[in-house]
């Protein structure tokens, strides 16, 4: 086993990243099995959790940044690269697949011009797909910002995003 | 005197507009000089009547729905506040034919109550269960929840008490109640709704078998799709910890039991039990090898009892009705009520709570009135994901863990999907296996690679010709065994569930497009 690397030793990080990461651990990692809820509170503070800050939250924690590294690139919630200004989870579970989750799908990403996990060219968008968002009684279901919108069809779909982009 | 309206804040409520009701609904009565009160309770469960709108009347409540921002002025000039006759009148709630016939114990306060409030609760039989299980002991509390014959109802359906007398009977320094609040099945949203529409019942539920087993700390693990619940749910502890419900004393009864939602972060294995212990100790989601149970090592290395949120929520009523109340419901070693999600292409779903032995036909005919297309029934997924499509031949099994495993299939957390005569089942089964590919948690070889392989196999199948098929068809029967027999947890153990159903009962479908051959 090699010695813990001293502070010294951190690969360079940018100000902020450095701040927020700081800020988080400082609040929560004395908790048990705290990781999660750091990483949780990184990616609310900065949009994502970028690889530089890796090693600052391995040091903070006290734990080899390829537990870090792991723990981040399991979950598919955690992202290394900031996502679009606003985040589309498109239900593709099978509940909403019986009601033309896979039409809608397909539109949605024509219509915003990326595949799923990418963000469009403007980066308004971005696209994930998500494996039931518990609106299964409501199929096919999104969510954006924590609001949840069932009964999507390809026409709602569109009318809601020409209303979004009408209300910025 | 003001009038007392309910409004859902569920989720799906709101995800149909029931927010834009409740501004409608504001601003109208403003201008009408209207004193109303809306309260935001959860929702019924008749999901095609969302949002659904409650008055409060002289005797008992009287429902319209659905109801969208335009109807407003219409029901305001029909005289809704006072009861009267709309095109979207649906009479006194209770009198509602779908909820009337349904068997509503762990559900009882769902839609009645306001989420919010712990005078609500307590008002309806709220934290009963409790004040019960503080007059006895630890080890009669257990004996209650065995004799109950309670089983849990996350999916895997092993009796809840069995698994806490396991956890009573060890000795530790620390000890720990686990809600696994994970709910990934498509098709489910009952813990949704219980966290969202009843929180202090699992709160409740989560302090009694703290009480049974010794333990002083408990976690909520949450999932990041649930944001609503998570709300409900912070707000409900908050409360129940400034009410005495929760600390140091509980209920001043010199006990501790404090708790805490962590919240997950979009990995459908962390609903398996281990995985999910795993990921609370801030690691990867990788399932653990049993032995040793959760019961005895678990969270930290400490004995835990981990439960679905149904499960916990139950058993405040089985503490303050009595096990025998609980068991006198269901059939052969189902016992209780099971809270069945009704979902996917269908004309009526929501939830129906009812004793083990309803028949998948009655749910989806009686309740479900069939499919919301109008097209005829052709396959129905139950228990998620990882549950078997069963064909229309099959309608009349009872739903009864037992009699579902007799015919391949699974009952799992109650979920159920309905597709119409327009699925293409090898989609489906192709669909199994990349699911299970995306959420494989990589430790065992059958799931983590047999997953990728059998989508492969499907996909030759699919595109073959008629002996390319055969060969492909043998492969894949046999990829299937090896995931089943080969694999550590359920979800590569199970998701050859859903394909081999799909073999047996939608052969004709794996002809594929391309050759047309055999179809």
């Amino acid at each position: 086993m090699k010695p813990a690397k001293n502070i010294a030793a951190l690969p360079p990080i940018d100000d902020a990243v450095r701040d927020a990461v700081l800020d988080v651990t400082g609040r929560l990692k004395d908790q048990p099995g705290a990781l999660l809820p750091v990483l949780h509170g990184i990616q609310a503070s900065l949009g994502c959790v970028p690889e530089d800050a890796v090693p600052l939250i391995a040091r903070e924690m006290n734990l080899s940044r390829a537990d870090v590294h792991g723990v981040v690139s399991f979950y598919h919630f955690f992202r290394t690269r900031p996502a679009g200004k606003r985040v589309i989870y498109l239900c593709r579970a099978e509940s909403c697949q019986s009601m033309g989750a896979v039409k809608l799908a397909q539109h949605v990403k024509e219509r915003l011009g990326v595949d799923f996990h990418e963000t469009t060219a403007d980066g308004a968008w971005t696209l994930e797909p998500v494996y039931c968002l518990g609106n299964c009684a409501c199929s096919p279901a999104m969510m954006v910002d924590d609001e949840l919108k069932g009964r999507v069809t390809p026409d709602s779909f569109d009318a809601w995003l020409q209303s979004q982009s009408e209300a910025t | 005197m003001s009038i007392t309206l309910y409004v859902p804040r569920d989720a799906s409520a709101l995800s149909l507009g029931a927010d834009d009701v409740v501004k409608a609904i504001e601003s109208e009565a403003a201008a009408r000089g209207a004193d109303v009160r809306i309260v935001r309770n959860g929702s019924r469960g008749l999901y095609w009547l969302e949002p659904m709108v409650e008055v409060e009347s002289g005797n008992g409540r009287v429902a319209y729905g659905p109801v969208q921002p335009d109807d407003v002025v219409a029901l305001f000039d029909a005289d809704f506040l006072h009861g009267g006759d709309d095109v979207l009148a649906l009479g006194p709630v209770e009198d509602m034919p779908w909820l009337k016939s349904q068997q509503r114990l762990t559900f009882a306060r769902m839609g009645v109550v306001d989420p919010r409030s712990l005078d609500d609760y307590l008002a309806h039989d709220g934290y009963r269960g409790l004040a019960a299980a503080l007059k006895i002991t630890p080890l009669e509390i257990v004996q209650a929840v065995t004799d109950s014959g309670l089983r849990g109802r996350g999916g895997a359906a092993f009796p809840a008490g069995i698994k806490w007398k396991t956890c009573l009977d060890t000795s530790a320094d620390q000890k720990y109640i686990v809600c696994n609040a994970d709910e990934g099945d498509s098709g489910t949203f009952s813990d949704r709704m219980i966290m969202e529409g009843d929180p202090f019942v699992l709160i409740e539920g989560m302090t009694i078998a703290g009480l049974a087993v010794g333990a002083t700390r408990g976690y909520v693990y949450l999932r990041i799709e649930y944001p609503h619940a998570q709300r409900a749910l912070q707000a409900a502890i908050e409360t129940a910890q400034d009410r005495g419900y929760l600390g140091d004393d509980v209920c001043g009864s010199g006990k501790a039991f404090h708790l805490e939602v962590r919240m997950a972060a979009g990995a459908y294995i962390c609903g398996e039990e281990t995985s999910l212990l795993e990921s609370l100790e801030g690691k990867r989601g990788q399932v653990r090898f049993k032995p040793p149970l959760p019961a005895i090592e678990g969270l930290f290395g400490k004995p835990t009892v981990i439960n679905n949120v149904i499960t916990l929520a139950t058993v405040p009523l089985i503490l303050d009705r009595g096990a025998a109340f609980y068991r006198d419901y269901g059939m052969g070693k189902s016992r209780g009520t099971l809270p069945l999600q009704l979902a996917g292409n269908i004309k009526r779903p929501g939830l129906v709570e009812r004793a083990f032995g309803l028949t998948l036909r009655e749910l989806i005919e009686d309740y479900g009135g069939g499919t919301a297309s109008g097209r005829p029934v052709r396959a129905i997924q139950v228990g998620g994901p990882l549950g078997a499509y069963i064909p229309v031949s099959q309608l009349d099994t009872p739903i009864d863990y037992e009699a579902f495993a007799a015919i391949g299939g699974m009952v799992g957390h109650g979920g159920v999907v309905v597709f119409d005569d327009t699925v293409d089942m090898a989609a489906q089964a192709r669909f199994a296996m990349e699911f299970c590919a995306i959420e494989s948690c990589g430790k065992c070889t059958p799931c983590r690679l047999g997953s990728t392989r059998g989508v492969e196999v499907i996909d030759r199948m699919v595109q073959g010709d008629v002996a390319e098929r055969e060969r492909n068809e043998v492969l894949l029967r046999d990829l299937c065994q090896t995931m089943v027999a080969g694999s550590l947890c359920a979800l590569g153990g199970m998701a050859p569930f859903p394909v081999l159903s799909a073999l047996d009962h939608f052969h004709e479908d794996f002809a594929g497009n391309a050759h047309g051959a055999g179809s």
